[in-house]
């Protein structure tokens, strides 16, 4: 989604309005409302198949909505210009790197396929966003010799390396053990502390979202049932947001 | 197979509008173009002087039995170089080739690889599929071209040694120089290069378009090769009939 490298940083505003989406007569997103504030961090939880990665593919423009608008600081995102104005990076669930490529030429591809610095330059990049995530070691590695928390951590140096405006993370913690949900959660507030930078995570990890969240949104059966900060959401009354947040196993005793 | 072939062409048409970046790409066309050499040519070697001795083998001694010895080479050579090499080497080459293509492709595709090229805006067509096209364009042509030289190398051979034949090898090259043209082996090496494009566009195609899991790109690269036969085989008749007579 993004082009040039400028070093204008600062996070921007984001507005989701009356997002719809269908999927073989299935409405997977019924009218999706929701604003991101610059440089928060904003959290969409719901159980699985309730419409979050689908969500996000329409918010980096990998899908296209069947109704609705998505602003990116007031601008519509299908603008052509959205894409040269700001700079915007996914970081996958997977990681979704490119198997073929060592991590440092992954995380360097951006800069590379765009021919925006010199070899020697770009690498010098590469090498700082690795140590960024505590991957200085990782640059001449394939992805298939990383553990999935360092996948993760890849991908996201891959994304600082757009310098992005706005993060979008699909479901960062999954598959992950407690230790390294905590660093990549850690890096998500670090990245807003240093860089300004809107966060929007998608998950299902409740330690995560109440973690890092300046406002959680909880998502449903493709609609959002509220919309607050971690406290609101908390204590807020609706069964399907108390059955989330409180599910626990029942043991015999 | 032929509700995708609209899809086919656009894509062909989208790679043909990248060419201008095809130079930005050249180091991704050299890996692709040594890769399809590296993989390809000791099989296109076994193949295509046994197609070529085996050719030999049945025409040779039917026409020596006519007093036609003088016919073999240019048997031999006329179909080695217009028809045989450039559909045989195209379908080794969508079985080799074109499946790798659209397993690596699909399995991209699966794992979303291409999903985070697009959010990086580079244009899967111009990273992906472009190199391929080109490389394939390029390895296929200058492989026919290989194979003709040894398929003739092998109907002299056959025809030198088998008992119902025993035509020296000058006498079988002089013969083929006579009746084969220069135009013959051009038209078979423009073939293979129409073959390539096939190839290349389709298993592209079957690798962007690959959904599901393994089992997707398994579904994948057998559409992939089976569609580029078919295409090879029903162009070869088109070509041979409208282009090249």
């Amino acid at each position: 989604m993004s082009q040039p490298h400028s070093h204008s940083n600062g996070g921007v505003g984001l507005v989701v309005r009356g997002l719809r989406k269908s999927f073989d007569g299935q409405e997977v997103l019924q009218g999706i409302d929701f604003t991101v504030q610059p440089g928060e961090i904003f959290v969409i939880m719901g159980p699985s198949g309730s419409g979050k990665s689908v969500l996000l593919k329409h918010l980096i423009g990998l899908e296209e909505p069947d109704a609705g608008e998505i602003l990116i600081n007031g601008e519509p995102i299908t603008t052509p210009e959205i894409a040269a104005k700001y700079r915007m990076a996914l970081v996958f669930q997977s990681g979704a790197l490119l198997n073929s490529l060592t991590v440092g030429e992954n995380v360097g591809l951006y800069l590379t396929e765009h021919r925006l610095k010199p070899a020697a330059e770009i690498e010098a990049i590469v090498a700082e966003k690795l140590d960024d995530v505590g991957l200085k070691d990782a640059m001449d590695k394939m992805p298939s010799e990383l553990s999935g928390g360092m996948k993760k951590r890849a991908a996201i140096a891959r994304a600082l390396v757009i310098e992005p405006q706005l993060i979008l993370y699909d479901e960062p913690t999954s598959e992950l053990d407690p230790v390294s949900s905590v660093v990549i959660g850690n890096e998500i507030l670090d990245l807003k502390r240093r860089i300004g930078v809107t966060s929007l995570v998608v998950s299902h990890d409740r330690d995560l979202a109440f973690g890092v969240a300046d406002r959680i949104a909880v998502i449903a059966e493709g609609k959002i049932l509220v919309v607050g900060t971690p406290d609101e959401v908390k204590n807020f009354n609706h069964p399907l947001v108390q059955g989330f947040l409180r599910a626990e196993f029942k043991r015999e005793k | 197979m032929f509700d995708s072939i609209g899809e086919v062409i656009l894509l062909f048409w989208r790679t043909l509008l990248a060419l201008p970046h095809a130079w930005r790409q050249r180091q991704k066309v050299f890996e692709q173009f040594f890769e399809i050499g590296n993989a390809s040519l000791l099989m296109v070697c076994v193949l295509s002087f046994f197609i070529g001795a085996v050719i030999a083998l049945q025409t040779g001694p039917v026409l020596v039995e006519r007093s036609l010895a003088s016919a073999v080479g240019g048997v031999v050579g006329i179909a080695i170089a217009k028809e045989l090499a450039p559909v045989m080497m195209a379908i080794l080459i969508a079985g080799r080739i074109g499946s790798a293509m659209a397993a690596e492709i699909g399995s991209m595709r699966v794992y979303q690889e291409i999903d985070a090229l697009r959010t990086m805006n580079i244009n899967p067509i111009h990273y992906l599929v472009l190199p391929r096209i080109l490389a394939i364009a390029l390895a296929l042509p200058l492989l026919v071209v290989f194979a003709i030289l040894v398929g003739w190398f092998g109907g002299a051979v056959v025809a030198n040694f088998n008992h119902l034949m025993e035509i020296p090898f000058r006498a079988f090259f002089a013969d083929l120089q006579n009746i084969v043209e220069l135009k013959d082996v051009g038209n078979g090496v423009f073939k293979s290069f129409c073959f390539a494009l096939i190839i290349g566009a389709v298993s592209c195609h079957q690798g962007l378009t690959t959904i599901g899991g393994p089992r997707g790109i398994g579904r994948s690269v057998t559409k992939a090769v089976v569609n580029s036969i078919v295409l090879i085989v029903i162009f070869d008749y088109l070509l041979t009939r409208f282009l090249l007579k």
